[in-house]
């Protein structure tokens, strides 16, 4: 049996769901979007499965969220629905429920931190809203795992009576004339679409597209459920969607006067009010900020991730060498051995040597963000990406690009709508990651040992600049349509819950690993294969005679407008897909034999310093490495990673080519 | 008046929330409705959005989209 958990973000949704199903979970995505679909076992209740619906406000047809929320329940028939709602924000958490209640599906009110309500000294009558939804209510406690039995009890009470919720009339007065009356027009087009009568009487009241479109009304029934509601507009004076929202509050601010008592100010927002005051003060929000990110940076990749880094590379490094000396004392065929070790060994464990990074990532990253306070972040970045036409929450995974991009891609699930998540997910690798530093600092070695500083900040702000130039764009030509409405809740800081937190790391890190293994892998077996083969397929000792040096010759002619179009730095740049640092690798290879310390001198007598620049400028802003498109790709699908990387690319060329070529007119 | 006019710690009730489409539902769904009363709490720190409390929760809207919400009596 199908159960559905549905709530407002920030209701303690995720919480509830680890509660109910422990760690035996599956995260998928919806069909044909890229909205988190999660699905695990009731523990005790093997015959139930979860499904945690994304957390919405509301059903209108506006965001990819609350449609598929919306198609989900009307199409798979959940046996019965768990809504959890915040207790101490319950007016507004309740109007989700009111539409749960115009669908007609069975449900299950949670009402969660009810702890919290009692310890302020409030009280709610749980009978009394029972009675008045209509619905089975059970207070509970997610964070402590309060109450959760009996809510078990009462959904399999509800799922296995199979009674859809009692048509509660919560509508009056002119409202309800109108729904009674488009009722009575449109009974048989509700039949014929399958849509729950009063539902569908409500959202065509309401005006809502999708409705209407799935009803195949005649011209003629249009026409007079057109008069009906322009009369009920007339007599309210007011519009049908105000007249809509207007009445499901009025029916829950009725509601929670007889049974919600507060005694007063509840404790939960005094304090978020105290922390507010510091963490969005007017002058220091900003550098408490920046010093929160420093932290996180410095501990991701300098003091934890880079030790756990160290000793997970060590222990690959271990790993292989067992694995080289067993393959070496079995005699195995060199090709194979070779594949194994340099092919699937070093590619694999290059890519695997960053877990450790991710992981340490999203510990941090998750506890911001269940903390409350990437919400704040939100509130006091929003004016600095609005002009790009994206908002304040999509700074954070952009800053993360700064150090990871694969990271930063993935944290772009948290944001609120699809054209938000692709937009970020394109500006992303325009942020230096740091894996393109030793390139850097090879070429600044090479070129500009005098002005090292100054070209590598410039890298970086080139990066940056190109990045909102390319945002601008974008916004311009492909992300026209209205950017979902920045109107977010300022949820009240909560305590992490550390089971959420830890669950959350190991999604990732699960994540990362399977694409580790199944498009890195394919990757690492591609290049090494490209890399140790000649075109009669014969293994090579020299590479200057592999495929991959042949690819560069191939594509060295498109880089002879920026300067460099000389087959080594093509094939340099085309190892750099595997991960950025392989640029260094491979031009010590095959400029000076594999002598990385000799190599900036030898470089510098191959190229002109303009040439040198022109190919940094390539490297920092050409599609990014295998992990990251990977990630892309799980968050945008196969065919949109791909133009992505193209068009990414493209927007590399034309840099570098300006660089080349400017620079050559003014020399 | 309209509701990006408010002073810090002012608030009033919502005559009536214009503007259209996904915006205007968002407000009206998030309970900004008429007759609410709602308050300004803050100002972000480079002048934009705005913080305001309504319905025991607080919610961040932008200046721009606080303009199409006119406001009825206002706090002195």
């Amino acid at each position: 049996m199908i159960i559905a958990l549905l709530g407002n973000p920030n209701a303690g949704k995720t919480t509830l769901f680890n509660a109910l199903t422990g760690s035996n979970q599956h995260v998928g995505n919806f069909p044909g979007v890229t909205v988190e679909k999660k699905e695990g076992q009731i523990k005790g209740a093997p015959d139930f499965t979860l499904v945690d619906l994304p957390g919405i406000y509301s059903l209108s047809p506006y965001t990819a969220e609350e449609v598929v929320t919306r198609d989900f329940l009307l199409d798979q028939h959940p046996s019965a629905v768990i809504n959890i709602v915040d207790a101490t924000n319950i007016e507004r958490n309740l109007y989700l429920t009111v539409q749960l209640m115009e669908l007609g599906v069975p449900v299950v009110v949670a009402l969660n931190m009810m702890d919290e309500v009692r310890a302020n000294g409030d009280s709610i009558d749980v009978r009394v809203l029972s009675k008045g939804l209509g619905l089975r209510v059970v207070p509970i406690s997610a964070s402590k795992a309060e109450g959760v039995d009996a809510l078990l009890e009462q959904v399999r009470a509800l799922a296995e009576q199979g009674d859809r919720s009692k048509a509660l009339d919560l509508c009056t007065g002119e409202v309800h004339k109108a729904i009674h009356s488009v009722a009575h027009i449109i009974e048989d087009h509700a039949q014929a679409a399958g849509l729950p009568m009063r539902y569908a009487a409500t959202k065509v009241v309401e005006g809502d597209e999708p409705t209407l479109a799935q009803l195949q009304l005649h011209e003629a029934e249009k026409d007079i459920i057109h008069h009906i509601v322009e009369d009920m507009e007339k007599n309210l004076g007011t519009d049908r969607e105000a007249a809509l929202a207007d009445m499901r509050y009025a029916f829950i601010e009725e509601l929670c006067f007889k049974a919600v008592h507060r005694s007063g100010h509840s404790k939960e927002q005094e304090r978020s009010e105290r922390i507010d005051r510091v963490l969005t003060h007017k002058v220091w929000a900003i550098p408490i900020f920046l010093a929160v990110m420093v932290a996180v940076f410095v501990l991701t990749f300098g003091v934890i991730g880079a030790a756990l880094s160290d000793w997970f590379s060590m222990g690959i490094d271990g790993l292989t060498g067992l694995l080289d000396q067993g393959l070496t004392a079995l005699h195995i065929n060199q090709a194979i051995h070779s594949l194994l070790i340099e092919g699937v060994c070093a590619g694999v464990g290059s890519v695997l040597s960053f877990l450790p990074t991710i992981v340490v990532l999203f510990f941090f990253l998750s506890i911001l963000e269940d903390s409350g306070y990437m919400a704040r972040v939100a509130f006091v970045m929003d004016k600095l990406l609005r002009k790009i036409g994206l908002s304040g929450r999509s700074f954070v995974p952009m800053l993360i690009g700064f150090g990871c991009s694969v990271p930063a891609v993935m944290a772009t699930r948290t944001l609120a709508s699809e054209r938000d998540r692709r937009m970020t997910i394109l500006l992303i690798p325009f942020m230096s990651c740091s894996a393109k530093l030793p390139i850097y600092s090879l070429i600044t070695a090479a070129f500009f040992p005098r002005h090292a500083g100054l070209v590598m900040s410039g890298l970086y702000v080139l990066g940056i600049l190109c990045g909102i130039l390319y945002g601008l764009l974008l916004k311009k030509l492909f992300f026209k349509g209205k950017p979902v409405p920045f109107v977010m809740e300022l949820p009240a800081y909560r305590f992490p819950s550390p089971k959420t937190v830890l669950l959350h790391c190991w999604e990732k890190a699960k994540d990362f690993l399977v694409k580790a293994f199944t498009i890195i892998f394919m990757a690492s077996i591609v290049i090494w294969i490209l890399q140790s083969f000649d075109l009669r397929l014969m293994m090579v000792s020299n590479s200057a005679d592999s495929m991959l040096a042949d690819i560069g010759r191939l594509l060295a002619p498109v880089f002879a407008p920026l300067g460099f179009g000389d087959w080594i730095s093509a094939t340099a740049l085309v190892t750099g897909l595997t991960a950025k640092e392989a640029v260094v690798s491979t031009l010590a290879v095959l400029v000076s034999g594999g002598d990385v310390a000799a190599l900036p001198s030898i470089l510098a007598s191959l190229y002109t310093p303009l040439e040198g620049l022109a190919f940094v400028c390539f490297t920092l802003l050409y599609m990014p490495c295998v992990a990251t498109m990977a990630a892309v790709r799980r968050e945008v699908g196969a065919g949109r990673a791909l133009v992505y990387m193209l068009t990414q690319t493209a927007v590399a060329w034309v840099v570098g080519c300006l660089v080349f070529q400017v620079g050559s007119l003014l020399l | 008046m309209t509701l990006d006019e408010l002073q810090v710690g002012q608030g009033g009730r919502i005559a009536l929330v214009g503007g259209e489409g996904a915006l205007r539902r968002r407000l009206l769904d998030m309970g900004l409705t008429p007759r609410t009363y709602v308050k300004v709490r803050k100002v972000a720190p480079m002048g934009d959005p705005i913080e305001l409390t309504l319905r025991g929760y607080e919610l961040t809207i932008r200046l721009e989209d606080a303009k199409n919400i006119r406001m009825g009596e206002v706090d002195a």
